[in-house]
């Protein structure tokens, strides 16, 4: 017999989970269709659920100096309501699924569903969010790429619970965010990207590029994003075939329902030309 | 478990697993067939209904995360003067052939309006992508809407 808890403060849903037998339960618009069951039968589940959506608590967007953080349980479309969020993260959030799904999915739940084609991820690895977590005794904070470890996995433990989500205030000239998918709506990605630049005088003085669905997790590859920082721009085109070929070895998407890995791979390495091109033709 | 919500402006405490889809609790448990299932996964919008006034896909909803909230389905919205504004709109214009996603359709358009009163057709566009017609072509369910906001000045 599965136990179903809603808490009514995060205090409360922290003791309810800290036996590890729980399965926390957000928006529901990935626990729903994963736990489908046959018309008229509630979806199955064989863990014990504590709902967190309406966790009060956990529903809110601040500034905070030059930083922005977010409650676990804000909705997408409390995002987009907010003049706190920052345009490109908008840009991406109205790319995702359509406005019902908006009203229930929340920052946090797409993040603990750590799906590889995951849109907000790709977003929050390029400017390097981090991602608070929290069980009854102790309170942790990493970078998102620290959380994330595979398809479907975090490093959380069944006694801990993402509440917050901090993104650092950015002023990039450039920035791009692609989405390639088979529709505008409801779509889920195909190919995804991120990309960022700074520029002072001419010179690279920050490059960034996160791609999702081409990769067991969101990529991002800093150490190859670092053989652009220094370059002038009027000389980027030389560095073009370089950057193509230092992120070739990681661009491994794979064959779905959705797309090829051929056609992905193209796309993905397409996105990378076009965005290091863009920043030369200033 | 007993959930509490209101539905269509009653207060109601329902015993059921709070894992169930509220589209079935609507459709079996308080026969309001308005309701539709069409894809079951949040991609058809047949199921729409409105929580605190937004659309929301009833099939991807347990009925937990609407304890304390309001709920609104096509049979509730019919009782009020928006619902005849976007009629007559939706009649006038041809917006609805075979009506299976009407309800949804009424919903979403009442969504938006509630919270932008003189939507662009590009507001429309992304209201409804969450709905699909395979009658319509979309293009008169649009006109509708527009239509709707004009004669309904005032009313969102």
């Amino acid at each position: 017999m599965v136990n179903h808890v809603m808490p009514s403060s995060l205090k409360e849903a922290l003791s309810c989970i800290q036996d590890g037998t729980y399965t926390l339960f957000a928006g529901g618009s990935d626990l729903m269709v994963q736990h489908r069951s046959p018309a008229q039968i509630p979806p199955y589940f064989d863990k014990n659920i504590c709902y967190i959506a309406q966790l009060s608590e956990l529903k809110y967007i601040k500034r905070d100096d030059d930083q922005i953080r977010i409650g676990a349980m804000t909705t997408l479309e409390e995002m987009l309501d907010s003049p706190l969020v920052p345009k490109l993260f908008k840009d991406v959030i109205k790319d995702i699924a359509s406005p019902g799904i908006r009203y229930v999915a929340t920052l946090g739940g797409n993040i603990c569903n750590a799906s590889p084609a995951g849109d907000t991820l790709v977003y929050l690895y390029a400017v390097d969010a981090k991602v608070c977590f929290e069980s009854l005794n102790e309170k942790k904070i990493l970078p998102i790429q620290d959380v994330i470890i595979g398809p479907r996995h975090t490093i959380l433990k069944q006694s801990e619970m993402v509440t917050e989500i901090i993104i650092p205030q950015r002023h990039d000239q450039y920035q791009t965010w692609m989405k390639v998918g088979p529709r505008k709506a409801d779509a889920i990605s195909k190919v995804s990207c991120v990309g960022l630049a700074e520029i002072k005088d001419d010179i690279i003085v920050d490059f960034r590029i996160a791609w999702g669905a081409v990769y067991k997790t969101v990529l991002r590859k800093p150490e190859i994003e670092a053989h652009l920082i220094g370059i002038n721009i009027k000389d980027i085109g030389m560095h073009i075939d370089d950057m193509l070929n230092r992120y070739d070895p990681w661009i491994q998407p794979i064959d779905d329902q959705r797309s090829t890995k051929i056609y992905r791979k193209k796309v993905a390495m397409n996105i990378l030309q076009e965005f290091i091109e863009t920043i030369g033709r200033r | 478990m007993k959930i509490k919500f209101t539905l269509n402006q009653k207060s109601i405490e329902h015993e059921a697993n709070p894992s169930s889809r509220l589209l079935d609790v609507l459709r079996d448990e308080f026969h309001l067939k308005g309701t539709k299932e069409g894809c079951g996964e949040g991609e058809c919008g047949a199921c729409a209904i409105l929580v605190d006034g937004h659309i929301t896909h009833s099939c991807l909803v347990p009925l937990a995360n609407v304890n304390n909230r309001s709920v609104t389905t096509i049979e509730g919205f019919r009782e009020t003067s928006q619902y005849r504004i976007l009629e007559e709109a939706m009649v006038e214009e041809g917006g609805s052939q075979c009506g299976i996603c009407s309800p949804g359709m009424m919903l979403a358009a009442q969504s938006l309006l509630t919270k932008n009163s003189h939507p662009t057709e590009e507001d429309i566009r992304d209201a409804l992508s969450g709905n699909l017609c395979r009658c319509t072509g979309y293009n008169m369910i649009i006109k509708a809407i527009i239509r709707a906001s004009k004669r309904g000045e005032g009313l969102w």
